[in-house]
């Protein structure tokens, strides 16, 4: 139970997390060429965002559960449950950041989720 | 920007993320497992685990592992789409049950090792997609 709990939470708040900050990456838009210059500058802007930073705050929430998590429970049983965000996450980047996600991709995600319930069941 | 241009800059950062984010869970589960189970919640209790969790070299390292991740994850998401960029780096999964598996000795059933394939059969399909969808 303890389990499932932090899971939903690592879950939730990444997913969130992670549609915050895409979000705000994508308002930058594409970056090139990739030099140390530019990522630099490209990282200074991207953390002068708000969006950036509510995402961040997500991010750490599901992070310091995971790490909570991680103390007590195999890291090889963990990390494959978090991969429940593939859904989640197609659902946000579908319905939040209008991106196309066509039928092979769902697919995809499909098989994820049936990767996870294998691991899961062992 | 050429399609070909974007993709062999999609694969690096993709192959950087797989990697650093891997090596950081399996770097941080190290060090927690070696800080041990919190058992006490009194406030002294957490105080001692912080500070030993902080001074901990293997967390050390798993947290810069996970900034060059966080870096490169950034990056991709500047051009790519989230619903690729997220399934696609699931590969490192098996990069994680392997390093589980030699560096922690944790042991792997023949049911969890099917669910590792099943998802990168899962990341091959996404794989074929076009990593970006939106208008610039």
């Amino acid at each position: 139970m303890r389990l499932v709990l932090f899971i939903a939470i690592i879950v939730l708040c990444g997913t969130a997390g992670d549609i915050a900050v895409s979000h705000a990456m994508k308002q930058i838009g594409e970056v090139h060429p990739l030099t140390p210059a530019v990522i630099l500058g490209v990282l200074a802007r991207a953390f002068r965002m708000r969006w950036m930073w509510i995402g961040i705050g997500l991010e750490a929430v599901g992070f310091f559960s995971l790490l909570a998590l991680l103390s007590w429970a195999d890291v090889s049983v963990v990390v494959p449950a978090t991969a429940l965000s593939y859904v989640t996450g197609a659902c946000g980047a579908k319905f939040l950041l209008n991106e196309k996600v066509a039928p092979l991709r769902w697919a995809g995600v499909l098989l994820v989720c049936l990767g996870v319930a294998l691991i899961s069941i062992s | 920007m050429s399609s070909q241009h974007l993709d062999r800059k999609t694969y690096v950062l993709l192959a950087s993320m797989v990697f650093f984010g891997s090596l950081g869970n399996v770097l941080l589960s190290k060090g927690m497992k070696q800080i041990g189970e919190i058992l006490d919640p009194s406030p002294m209790a957490l105080v001692s685990v912080f500070v030993k969790t902080f001074t901990n070299g293997f967390i050390w390292l798993g947290i810069s592992s996970l900034l060059v991740f966080f870096v490169s994850y950034l990056l991709l998401l500047s051009w790519a789409d989230f619903s690729y960029v997220q399934p696609a780096s699931a590969i490192g999964y098996a990069l994680v049950a392997v390093l589980g598996y030699f560096m922690l000795g944790e042991s792997i059933s023949l049911t969890r090792w099917a669910g590792v394939l099943t998802i990168c059969g899962g990341v091959a399909l996404v794989g074929r997609t076009e990593p970006r969808t939106t208008g610039d």
